[in-house]
């Protein structure tokens, strides 16, 4: 008896197994394999670990991104810090960390009282519209911090070759 | 990627004394993340420069870590003080045995 009924009726389960895979296609482009995101669990553990048990203070860190992104693949990213660099006062390292990239470690840099001024310009890849966070170290083992907000129209690490 | 590749350095060829130059560096380095897919679902290892030094008379006076995160084809700015006339080397290290170093002369007056 239900074989007749669906016999009869043959449109009606396909479409239905139509609409519910369209349902599903629509549902996958949201499910993000885990490893492509770090979760900002994970920017937070590696800023901890960089910083250990001291607290981290806001200024004096500036962090330049451009706000609005196309490509993900290469940003042209500023960093200055305020700091004299004289011998006793002096930038030891600056960590960039970014919140949405599947490794959030994107650089150190390790500065001396020769550098003159605590300024680096490089490019970086972006996985993602994020905040960006870089943490520096000062030689009297102070940390201080700051951030940039951007948006990627198109992220890096995620396309196929 | 090969052993070594094209590196570049840009700087003053002169100075004056203690005054702040202003160092461009680039190699050329595909800088494989080691998160990209293959078309046949393999994955890609990573390859990439973990680490570039700056020595100025035998003295370091920058150094940078490199993770994934850095773009392909890495460019660095930085800057120090012209305190002597000599010789810059500045070394590139990365994965798989590269290595590249350039040297670069400067006369401080």
């Amino acid at each position: 008896m239900t074989d007749v009924q669906l016999n009869s009726n043959t449109t009606k389960p396909s479409r239905r197994r139509y609409l519910s895979a369209l349902g599903l296609l629509g549902l996958s482009s949201w499910m993000i394999p885990s490893w492509v995101v770090a979760k900002k669990p994970e920017a937070m553990e590696a800023i901890a670990k960089i910083v250990g048990s001291n607290s981290i203070r806001d200024g004096r860190v500036k962090l330049i991104i451009p706000p609005l992104v196309e490509s993900g693949n290469l940003v042209v990213l500023k960093l200055a810090v305020e700091s004299p660099m004289t011998a006793n006062d002096y930038v030891k390292a600056v960590h960039v960390i970014a919140e949405g990239n599947p490794l959030p470690n994107i650089f150190t840099a390790y500065f001396t009282p020769r550098s003159g001024r605590a300024d680096l310009t490089t490019r970086v890849r972006l996985a993602d519209s994020q905040r960006v966070w870089a943490i520096a170290q000062m030689s009297d083992g102070s940390f201080w911090q700051g951030y940039a907000d951007t948006l990627v129209t198109l992220s890096a690490c995620t396309e196929l070759v | 990627m090969s052993k070594t590749s094209r590196t570049g350095i840009t700087m003053p060829a002169q100075a004056q004394k203690d005054s702040i130059i202003e160092i461009r560096a680039i190699a050329q380095h595909d800088m494989e993340t080691g998160y990209r897919y293959s078309e046949d679902g393999k994955r890609i290892p990573r390859d990439i420069i973990r680490l570039f030094t700056c020595q100025y008379n035998g003295e370091e006076v920058f150094r940078m870590d490199f993770y994934p995160g850095i773009g392909a084809n890495p460019l660095i700015v930085f800057t120090t003080v012209a305190v002597a006339s000599g010789t810059l080397e500045f070394k590139w290290v990365g994965d798989d045995g590269y290595e590249a170093v350039n040297h670069a002369q400067i006369i401080v007056s």
